[in-house]
């Protein structure tokens, strides 16, 4: 079956101008090189530290940007290059939620046209009609009726939120793409919102690509989760396992550091030093060798650093910087019996 | 209430209200809490409940002129600070009482450079000269972790990473090595990893300094990783304070419980329905005189009922005692 979702070698580079003509001088590669695929009814997960490039993918699988190089397609579908115009028919199925509903919300609209909008902007029923699946909306998002006539800056971050959820469902669609939408709300708000999303899912059969930084949400939401670092995939797998054995040295110092809430559990973190590589310059090797100075780094340049299927559905970058030696001998196997089943860069 | 020798700062019930277009409203109403020396306080709640402006009504920074202190004390060793001049307060903070900001980028000056903002801190609080200011900088910095400090001194604020900059915010804050320092969410804009080295940073030097802390967040996480003490917020009154873990294994208060319960852990399964507080924290004019709790819950219909009794159920487990809202 043609999965939803299915992206390959995705490539979004942003240029960088310097000097007087301001010729091109370098580029933001913010994805670099990025292959996956979304099922019917799946949530992929996707987590990274700040700059990872997780947001532009995000937006690069809507076409709210335009890739430099790759594929994706959309049941099949070529979007890659495709226009404003021609994207608008096949946007219907894919839609987005952004982290900030406060951004999102157009201030000067009463809630009612801003769910509306998709509708009138692709001739879905009359006036009448369209009053009736406004007020169905709010209701299956959790908000009063009365809401429509009023205007987002009224609600709480919480409220808000459920109006961009209830414009993103007018649709109808298959697959939609939330980027970071609970790290802006309060414990007890978030839990509601993930709760919402999960039963919409249910309910309408949806597919999630679920940008978070914060694991633990990613790790309830998630049917599998692509950890990322620098514009690459690291590590993909389904959530449980990715949790329970992450192989990759980045994803474990990830899930290390976060704080649980329970005083009697005491680990010991894996504390990364420094910060995030720029993606104007990435290291020509493994980007995360480099920053954690690893010994194998000089031998990791010029080395094909795609994934590998270590175990059946878990795949992780080829690094021998970012495996353990057992590991990394176990890839050094496969790839030389068959062709690696699964390759990104 | 007399100040007690092992505690540090004692606020003993503080009202802080502002003025608005709808009259004077009451942000933080009636809170008591104390710091035990070297020890860490966390006070943690929604956003709205008055966490911040207890902790900027303790240093006296509220925003002018609208933030008002109306009653009770704040002990800082002894000295009430709602009673001391201005000019005390001034030596104070920065000096005694150290303050972290949540946002590094609006804390920092972005036309000065680092290293002549964290020598203006010696500059002021001691009498040293500019030359000794400026290498006590590169000290500082070097005691926070940045790399190659006499290098950073000369770097503007947005030359630096969201984690650097709170390094600089953090060096700031402990330049006269004070005995208090305020972290008001002092990770919240920053990932999970540069959380943990930031936490890790202030666990260390809050050793090697003999420093007690305050620190506010949202995040039960960091509550039950770094503080001794929790103090929980709701709607501006304290519902609950207990040593962290006696708050985590046996919460008593409905919000405490509700809190802790709508966090998804590694370990609650996956996709399945997370327990919620419905509703959310009614707005400050809107606040009753009875439980604030009962009134998010529905319970609450008129501002009939009178203010919960806030008692100590266990030795220094405090709990408001709603007859609603208390559940042992």
């Amino acid at each position: 079956m043609t999965p939803l979702l299915s992206i390959s070698d995705l490539r979004v580079h942003f240029p960088v101008r310097g000097g007087v003509l301001l010729r091109q001088t370098g580029a933001v590669r913010a994805v670099d090189g990025v292959s996956l695929e979304i099922a019917n009814s799946e949530t992929l997960g996707l987590v990274g530290e700040s700059g990872c490039g997780k947001s532009t993918l995000g937006k690069a699988v809507v076409r709210l940007l335009k890739p430099t190089s790759g594929t994706i397609l959309h049941r099949g579908i070529d979007v890659t290059h495709a226009s404003q115009r021609s994207m608008r028919p096949l946007r219907r199925d894919f839609q987005m939620i952004f982290q900030d509903p406060a951004e999102s919300l157009d201030p000067r609209m009463s809630v009612r046209s801003i769910i509306e909008e998709p509708l009138v902007i692709h001739r879905l029923g009359n006036r009448a009609e369209r009053i009736k699946r406004v007020n169905g909306l709010l209701d299956r998002v959790g908000l009063p009726v009365s809401a429509a006539d009023r205007y987002s800056f009224e609600f709480s971050g919480g409220q808000r939120q459920r109006i961009g959820i209830a414009r993103a469902l007018a649709l109808n669609p298959k697959l939609i793409v939330c980027d970071e939408p609970v790290s802006a709300l309060d414990v007890s708000i978030q839990s509601q919102i993930l709760n919402l999303l999960v039963e919409l899912q249910r309910d309408f059969g949806l597919s999630y690509l679920f940008i978070a930084h914060d694991l633990s949400v990613v790790k309830h939401i998630s049917d599998r989760v692509a950890v990322m670092y620098l514009g690459k995939i690291v590590e993909l797998a389904p959530a449980e396992t990715i949790y329970r054995d992450p192989r990759h040295a980045y994803t474990k110092a990830l899930l290390s550091a976060i704080p649980t809430p329970d005083p009697r559990v005491r680990r010991t973190k894996i504390l990364l030093e420094g910060d995030v590589p720029s993606p104007i310059d990435p290291p020509a090797g493994s980007a995360f060798g480099h920053r954690t100075g690893h010994p194998r780094y000089a031998e990791t340049i010029g080395m094909d650093l795609g994934l590998a299927e270590i175990a059946p559905g878990h795949h992780v970058a080829a690094d021998p910087c970012c495996l353990s030696e057992e590991d990394w001998q176990k890839i050094r196997e496969l790839r030389k019996t068959a062709a690696p089943p699964f390759t990104a860069a | 209430m007399n100040p007690s020798g092992d505690n540090i700062l004692e606020v003993d019930k503080l009202i802080t209200s502002f003025e608005t277009d709808r009259g004077l409203l009451r942000a933080v109403d009636q809170v008591s809490f104390s710091v035990p020396e070297g020890k860490t306080v966390g006070i943690v709640g929604e956003s709205g409940c008055g966490k911040s402006v207890t902790a900027m009504s303790i240093v006296r920074l509220l925003p002018q002129p609208t933030g008002k202190i109306l009653g009770g004390h704040v002990f800082f060793k002894g000295r009430d600070l709602l009673r001391s001049s201005e000019s005390e307060m001034r030596r104070i903070r920065g000096g005694d009482i150290g303050v972290i900001f949540q946002e590094p980028m609006s804390a920092l000056n972005p036309v000065h450079r680092i290293g002549r903002q964290v020598a203006e801190v010696f500059r002021l609080h001691k009498k040293i000269s500019k030359k000794d200011a400026w290498d006590a900088a590169i000290e500082m910095l070097d005691l926070v972790r940045i790399p190659a400090p006499e290098k950073r001194v000369m770097d503007y604020p947005h030359q630096l990473s969201g984690g650097m900059r709170q390094r600089i915010v953090i060096a700031l804050a402990l330049a006269c090595r004070p005995s208090l320092v305020i972290a008001d969410e002092p990770t919240t804009a920053l990932d999970v990893t540069v959380q943990a080295q930031i936490l890790d940073l202030m666990a260390r030097l809050q050793d090697e300094m003999k420093m007690s802390v305050i620190l506010i967040t949202h995040d039960l996480g960091v509550i039950a990783e770094t503080c001794d003490e929790v103090v929980v917020m709701y709607a501006g009154r304290v519902v609950e304070k207990a040593p962290v873990g006696e708050l985590f294994a046996n919460p008593l208060h409905a919000y405490t419980k509700g809190l802790l319960n709508s966090i998804p852990t590694l370990e609650t399964p996956s996709k399945s329905l997370l327990n919620t507080i419905p509703g959310m924290v009614a707005p400050l004019a809107e606040h009753v005189h009875g439980c604030r709790f009962c009134q998010r819950m529905g319970r609450i219909t008129r501002d009939s009922r009178e203010r919960p009794r806030f008692a100590e159920v266990s030795p220094r487990h405090w709990v408001e005692k709603c007859p609603e809202c208390y559940q042992p």
